[in-house]
């Protein structure tokens, strides 16, 4: 009788706990299935019933036509979509921080607004944009339109850390003769950087796997997820599965080891 | 909004008075802002123009359009496709309660009883977003599978039964139907709710907890009156993050649904990208951007808590 009443206790306080780790579990299940079908060898054109253990996809990644050259493209489509969208997105986070300036709401709005809109809504209206003007649609569009969405995730994540910064410091610079260029290259940057690159870290994730936005204005340039919704309609390579774990897996150790990297530069700070 | 007047608080209570900020070149501001609000403008703005013109052209592909201010399209779409509107508000409003129904207990977790394991748990929360969300959907076909270990315990416990009467599933298949198109937008849009309401959980102040106690408020009350109403703008936010791209949202009705599960989306996918129909998909895109707008608008009304944006 004690021992049920105190499992009873035990599970009422920590019912919270267990909750959250089966969501957890439920947030993890497909990148398990991801990984464990990437050692499928499937029988028909379709990864999704186990057959029987292989690595032969892990031992020929670009094995299948066209996989490897769609990833380059998102690659690079989202290298330059990120540099553009933090160059302009900082240029703006510093601009509505630091000055007073005419229609602070208007602008304030319409960097909110691409935030708030369904994806599809302004893919849609960007295609008809687009169509209005005769463009090719293909990489250039694809660019401009990440760079769109991407922008306004960026000024969020720069605004944040410029507006805790101290003016102070940069106050103290000029105190000591810096010129306004040297202040802003040796104090304000480096002060804002973790921002920066938060935001640019952002706008590369959101690029690298849009696809709403990237399907209706690619014209028939195929991007990573292009190539993985085209596969889901003609067949799933194994192929597929490998990559998304490789990302997975490299990014899960880059983080792992930006974090004992910091732990240690903290502890000897200490 | 904060502007250079209300800048944060200075760091140290022995701060100088608030310098007035120097004089700065009068322009430099707009030159900053301009080419990334030319950006938004010419690609964000003007677009949602063209679509509203482009909704009220009559025309043909071969022939070109023209604005003759049809609004017959609008009238003609909303009465063929409603159907697909509420099922868009009904399969997202479900996933955003499902979301904050599961979210809620982990961002809980890692805000007050994760301890060391707070960090790594932040990390396997953000890491399923490395592996593009397409695969990911995919592989809940793999899992929910006809026959498979889900469905079979499902099945075993009667539960399928339940919802087939609900009209959630059909006998014994979980996929294409409802059930899988509301489970896929859960998972994909789960994280955005666990964020928010983690960031402002993490804010609030434990010793506010004890207080509550040691006024002999019992732990289910300490939520309800304390912890749940202080955590108000993570679930607003949260809830907006998932219910607006949810609506939107055409990848898991087309992976996981059939087409008795197409939500507006899949509609104006596919008049803009197959039938080609023009007038009829950016009448239905207009259409849907202003529902969210007026729902978001209330709802934020409702809540209470307008300082968001």
């Amino acid at each position: 009788m004690v021992f049920v009443t105190s499992f009873k206790n035990w599970f009422k306080r920590n019912l919270v706990v267990i909750a959250g780790l089966l969501t957890l579990a439920y947030l993890l299940l497909p990148n398990v299935v991801v990984t464990v079908f990437s050692f499928n060898k499937p029988n028909g054109r379709f990864n999704y019933e186990w057959q029987q253990f292989s690595t032969d996809a892990w031992k020929d990644p670009c094995g299948v036509a066209g996989l490897c050259g769609s990833l380059s493209l998102s690659l690079q489509i989202a290298l330059w979509a990120t540099l553009g969208a933090t160059a302009l997105g900082t240029a703006i986070a510093f601009a509505l921080v630091r000055y007073r300036f005419r229609a602070r709401g208007a602008i304030n709005s319409l960097i909110f607004l691409p935030m708030a809109m369904p994806e599809v809504v302004m893919a849609a209206s960007l295609l008809t944009l687009f169509l209005n003007m005769g463009a090719q649609l293909g990489f250039w569009t694809i660019l401009i339109a990440h760079i769109m969405f991407c922008l306004s995730f960026v000024v969020t994540a720069v605004k944040a850390r410029v507006m805790s910064m101290d003016p102070r410091l940069e106050q103290a610079a000029q105190d000591l003769y810096a010129g306004p260029f040297q202040t802003f290259l040796r104090v304000t940057l480096p002060i804002a950087a973790p921002g920066i690159a938060a935001g640019a870290l952002l706008a590369f994730a959101l690029s690298f796997d849009d696809f709403i936005i990237t399907n209706f204005n690619a014209g028939s340039t195929v991007t990573f997820p292009m190539f993985v919704w085209g596969s889901a309609q003609r067949g799933t390579p194994v192929q597929i599965n490998v990559i998304g774990t490789a990302m997975f897996v490299i990014a899960v150790l880059f983080v792992l080891a930006s974090m004992v990297i910091g732990n240690r530069r903290n502890r000897r700070k200490a | 909004m904060s502007t250079l007047t209300e800048a944060p608080p200075p760091l140290t209570p022995a701060a100088p008075e608030q310098t007035p900020p120097r004089k700065r070149g009068r322009w430099t501001p707009y030159w900053l802002l301009l080419p990334g609000i030319l950006w938004l403008v010419v690609f964000f703005a003007a677009p949602m123009v063209y679509q509203a013109s482009t909704s009220v052209q009559t025309g043909s592909l071969e022939e070109g359009y023209k604005v003759t201010w049809h609004f017959v399209t609008y009238w003609d779409a909303v009465s063929e496709y409603w159907p697909q509107f509420l099922r868009s508000v009904a399969y997202a409003a479900s996933a955003t309660v499902l979301c904050l129904l599961l979210g809620y207990p982990l961002a809980y977790l890692i805000a007050f009883r994760a301890g060391r394991w707070r960090n790594l748990i932040m990390i396997l929360v953000i890491a399923p977003f490395f592996t593009s969300f397409l695969i990911r959907t995919l592989a809940w076909k793999t899992i929910l599978a006809d026959g498979g270990p889900v469905v079979g315990a499902l099945n075993t416990l009667h539960v399928l039964d339940v919802t087939s009467w609900l009209g959630w599933t059909s006998g014994d298949r979980v996929l294409a139907t409802p059930l899988a198109v509301v489970c896929g937008l859960t998972y994909n849009f789960l994280p955005f709710m666990i964020l928010p309401l983690y960031t402002s959980l993490e804010r609030i102040d434990g010793r506010l907890h004890e207080a509550a106690g040691d006024l002999y408020a019992k732990p289910s009350t300490v939520f309800r009156k304390v912890t749940f109403p202080l955590s108000m703008p993570g679930v607003v936010s949260g809830t907006l993050l998932t219910f607006i791209p949810a609506t939107g949202d055409y990848v898991n009705a087309s992976l996981l649904g059939s087409a008795d599960t197409g939500m507006i989306g899949n509609v104006i996918q596919s008049q803009f990208l197959r039938v080609l129909d023009y007038p009829t998909a950016a009448a239905l895109s207009f259409v849907l951007m202003a529902a969210i707008l007026a729902m978001v608008t209330f709802y934020i009304r409702k809540s209470g808590t307008e300082d968001l944006v």
